[in-house]
């Protein structure tokens, strides 16, 4: 176990900055996600860490190494692939085995070693199957014993849970989260999934093209986004224009509407707010931060439904209600209500 | 798919058909005809047979320059094969794994046996070895390496085309997966590489032998009376005489090859290959 940092790490492709000065450090133990669209440059950090491609400038330490300028074969790391990438001519058991026979491990400490892995992701029956012979899941699971045999100083995920079915991905998201905090190894995973990321991460980072947007525990993220980027990548988010007045504690939208807030910046030119941080009141309803409202779309979802309302100045809000016998019936569109607005849950953001 | 049944579906599955099945007796018909003419007993080939007889194999068996010569094409056959994968294995590594200057033009060179007529490669290897002979008192020309050196560029391009393609065919993280378990690239190489690719180069190997046993043009330079290769000795009896001793060589050529294919067959896919 150990930790990393990455210092002020850059890569180019050709003209193209596909990493952009990010710095970042992890924690021992602690599981790292690195969530971004397609394109922001994740993958390639993750690679730079593996040592798969050189940096083009900037430093990667494992623990108290420098590995900058070291191959991945002597960086001491577990790499889980997307695509899992066994070795399709040996057994489960010789896939597990590879890493041990590279340290020149005893035969006999082998065996007991791989078993050790093999019972841990549950394969012990399928040890002398081919990795064609088995399913997608199972594949999964010995790409993982395979990369935490070795114990490495640090586990890399690459979209590990892509191209698993929807019910698969599940379990295996509580699996792989379970082995991580048992074995409490230091663990980067990349994933484009935001529930994913936030199921799975103890903290997240967001990349955008190539660079770090915010870094930050799941809740961080979620209830205070630093940027328009983050809040809109991250969950559903109401974004009303306009700017801060009395120090921040209030947000006047560009229609007029003025709201109580959590402290917003004075540079904030947008407030966010969730859709479920939003109540729903009578139509008679008083208060700070309730304001009359007309009921436009009901959408029933299941276990919530989401509705837009429209409010007299004319912005309209989405706004989530947990589904409820009494309140299935109560919504039609066109009906008079009023919203309250959770002054806490009102985040000022910067950029529109 | 259901096919129809309507005229113009048929007479398109008909014309279809027939082309394969002419395709494959085009094909197949002179190794059928060689096979039999070599059981004629006719002294001169003409049709029809006089009767049948196997005096032509022990003729064959007889005529000393055949037996040889079939020697001396396998020991230069299996040289070259062996030397040209040794030679194209690495090259095809850098070729499909690294990114340079003159990668073209590399390809381009090494795949230049195919283009060039074999005369020609085998005049100039002539003139080259008669020099090399002269400078260094080494006899190279005649020699069964010398013949070797000629074929190893026969056999190059073969496995080239083959080895590539199928590098071309291993995934990639596989190869950074045995990188990530601490495997050096020498190692990776050795131990996950080329145990995938293994197909490809039994497939390069066949395709090298093949090309190398029945190669009469290069030879033709190279070889000295005593030292022949088996396509020479068939060249050299023709000169004098026309008889089925010749179909009965061919046969066994062809026995050999199409034993080969077979065993091969049996460990790896080729049609998954080639």
């Amino acid at each position: 176990m150990a930790t990393v940092v990455l210092d002020r790490i850059t890569r180019r492709f050709g003209d193209v900055l596909a990493v952009d000065d990010v710095s970042l450090a992890v924690a021992e133990g602690e599981l790292l996600v690195l969530l971004g669209p397609s394109g922001c440059g994740k993958t390639t950090t993750l690679r730079m860490i593996a040592g798969f491609i050189e940096t083009s400038a900037g430093t990667v330490r494992i623990g108290d190494r420098d590995v900058t300028q070291e191959p991945p074969y002597r960086r001491n790391i577990g790499v889980v692939f997307q695509n899992y990438a066994l070795f399709p001519h040996l057994t489960v058991f010789e896939n597990v085995a590879f890493g041990l026979r590279r340290r020149r491990t005893p035969e006999a400490q082998i065996a007991s070693r791989v078993g050790q892995a093999l019972a841990l992701v549950k394969l012990e029956a399928l040890a002398q199957r081919l990795p064609r012979q088995l399913s997608g899941g199972q594949q999964q699971r010995v790409a993982l014993a395979r990369a935490l045999v070795i114990e490495p100083d640090v586990l890399l995920l690459d979209e590990p849970l892509s191209n698993l079915d929807a019910k698969l991905r599940h379990d295996v998201r509580q699996e792989i989260r379970r082995l991580q905090q048992m074995l409490k190894i230091t663990t980067i995973m990349v994933t484009h999934d935001q529930d994913e990321a936030m199921s799975m991460g103890d903290r997240l980072v967001v990349l955008n093209a190539g660079r770090v947007q915010q870094i930050g525990s799941p809740q961080a993220l979620y209830r205070k986004p630093e940027n328009l980027f983050v809040a809109s990548f991250i969950g559903q988010a109401n974004f009303l224009d306009g700017r801060p007045e009395r120090d921040g504690a209030v947000f006047v939208t560009r229609s007029g509407v003025a709201i109580a807030c959590a402290r917003a910046a004075p540079e904030s030119r947008s407030l966010m707010i969730r859709p479920e941080t939003i109540e729903v009141l009578d139509p008679s309803a008083t208060g700070t931060n309730v304001f009359p409202a007309i009921l436009e779309v009901v959408t029933y979802l299941g276990s919530a439904s989401e509705l837009a309302v429209r409010l007299a100045e004319g912005d309209t809000l989405l706004v989530t209600q947990p589904s409820s016998p009494a309140a299935a019936r109560r919504w039609t569109a066109g009906q008079r209500l009023s919203i309250r607005i959770d002054p806490e849950s009102a985040v000022g953001i910067l950029g529109t | 798919m259901v096919r129809g049944t309507r005229f113009p579906e048929r007479l398109q599955r008909f014309a279809f058909q027939g082309t394969v099945a002419g395709t494959f007796v085009f094909m197949a018909l002179p190794i059928a005809l060689v096979l039999w003419l070599s059981f004629f007993r006719n002294e001169i080939l003409s049709l029809p047979p006089d009767g049948y007889s196997l005096r032509w194999y022990s003729e064959m068996f007889a005529q000393r320059q055949f037996l040889s010569g079939f020697w001396t094409s396998l020991q230069v056959a299996l040289l070259a094969t062996f030397c040209g994968l040794v030679v194209t294995t690495p090259a095809s590594f850098a070729l499909t794994r690294a990114r340079f200057r003159g990668r073209e033009a590399i390809v381009q060179l090494l795949m230049s046996p195919l283009i060039v007529p074999a005369i020609v490669i085998g005049s100039g290897l002539y003139m080259a070895f008669v020099e090399f002979e002269v400078r260094t008192g080494l006899p190279v020309v005649g020699s069964t390496w010398g013949l070797a050196i000629g074929h190893i560029l026969l056999t190059i391009p073969w496995s080239l085309r083959l080895v590539t393609a199928s590098l071309a065919g291993v995934d990639r993280s596989i190869e950074e997966a045995a990188a990530s378990l601490g495997a050096s690239p020498p190692v990776a190489a050795l131990k996950v590489t080329l145990p995938l690719i293994w197909p490809g180069l039994v497939a390069a190997a066949l395709f090298s032998f093949v090309t190398s046993f029945g190669n009469l043009e290069i030879s033709l330079l190279l070889v000295t009376p005593g030292n022949t290769t088996l396509p020479i000795a068939i060249l050299q009896y023709l000169q004098w005489k026309i008889d089925p001793t010749i179909a009965a060589v061919s046969a066994l050529q062809i026995a050999v090859v199409g034993t080969g294919l077979l065993v091969t067959n049996r460990f790896v896919s080729l049609a998954k290959v080639v």
